[in-house]
C-alpha cells in the first residue's frame, strides 16, 4: 500500500523473519566449519581413506546436511537481496530469483547423493 | 515555498569519485564474496564428489586441482569464503550492539581485512604448494 507520495509498502513482516534467518543460518554454517575442521585436525595427515571416514558415520552426514540445507536458505536470502538490490524490471527479476531457487534445489539433491554414496 | 530537496541513486559514474568509507568497501566485498560462492557452489560440489566417490575419483581431484587456473579459482574460493566469515562474524557482533559506533567499526572493519587477507594468502600460498 502507498505510504504518502513516493513509499510503497507491502508484505506483513517477512523481511523481519529473512533477516533472522539470515544471522541464523550464518551460526549454523559458522559452527558446521569449526565441527568439520576439528574432525579433519583429529584425522591427521589426509588421504581418501581418512578423507571418507570423516563422512561416513550417519551423525556427520547428518551435520553436513543441516549445513548445506542453511547454506541454500542462506544463499537464497542473500542473492534475492542482490536481485533486489540491482535489478529493477520485475519479470528479469522474477526470472533470475526462479533460477536462483531451481539452482539451489538442483545442488541440494546433487548433496545428498553425494553424502548417500560414500 | 521552498523548493523540495532533490534525492537521487548515485549513478554509475559518480562511483568513481565516491569515496567509500573502509566498513562501505568491506560491505561490498560481503556481497561480492557471496556471489562468487553463490556462482561456485556446483563447482564445490563436483571436487567434494571427486573426493568421496572413490580412490580413482579422489586421484582424479588431485589432477583436476592440480592446474594452475583450478588452483587460481580455489585460492579465489578461500579468500571468499574467509573473507565472508570474518566480515558476518563482524556483521554478527554490530547486530548485537557491539562496537557500533564509527571508529570501533572502522577499527573492525581493518581487523576483518587484515585477518582475512593474510589467511587468505597464506591459503593460496598452500594451494599454490609454495609452503
Amino acid at each position: 500500500m502507498p505510504i504518502g507520495a513516493r513509499r510503497l509498502v507491502v508484505g506483513a513482516h517477512y523481511g523481519l523473519r529473512d533477516w533472522l534467518m539470515q544471522r541464523a543460518t550464518a551460526v549454523v554454517l559458522t559452527l558446521y566449519l569449526i565441527l568439520l575442521a576439528v574432525q579433519i585436525v583429529l584425522a591427521g595427515p589426509i588421504d581418501y581413506d581418512r578423507w571418507r571416514e570423516i563422512f561416513a558415520p550417519l551423525g556427520m552426514k547428518i551435520a553436513t546436511l543441516i549445513a548445506f540445507v542453511a547454506l541454500v536458505y542462506h544463499a537464497w536470502i542473500g542473492m534475492r537481496d542482490i536481485w533486489m538490490d540491482y535489478v529493477r524490471p520485475v519479470a528479469i527479476r522474477m526470472l533470475l530469483q526462479l533460477a536462483t531457487i531451481l539452482w539451489l534445489a538442483a545442488c541440494l539433491v546433487w548433496a545428498v547423493q553425494i553424502l548417500w554414496r560414500v | 515555498m521552498s523548493a523540495r530537496q532533490v534525492i537521487r541513486n548515485l549513478s554509475i559514474a559518480d562511483l568513481v569519485r565516491y569515496r567509500l568509507p573502509v566498513p562501505g568497501v568491506l560491505s561490498i566485498l560481503h556481497r561480492v564474496s557471496g556471489a562468487l560462492m553463490f556462482l561456485l557452489v556446483p563447482f564445490t560440489l563436483w571436487l567434494f564428489d571427486l573426493s568421496l566417490r572413490s580412490q580413482l575419483s579422489y586421484l582424479q581431484l588431485r589432477q583436476v586441482a592440480g592446474g594452475w587456473f583450478a588452483k587460481l579459482v580455489l585460492s579465489a574460493l578461500a579468500w571468499a569464503l574467509l573473507h565472508h566469515l570474518a566480515a558476518g562474524l563482524r556483521h554478527l557482533a554490530l547486530d548485537l550492539d557491539w562496537g557500533v559506533d564509527r571508529t570501533a567499526a572502522r577499527r573492525s572493519a581493518w581487523i576483518v581485512f587484515a585477518v582475512s587477507i593474510a589467511l587468505a594468502l597464506w591459503a593460496a600460498l598452500e594451494i599454490f604448494g609454495a609452503l
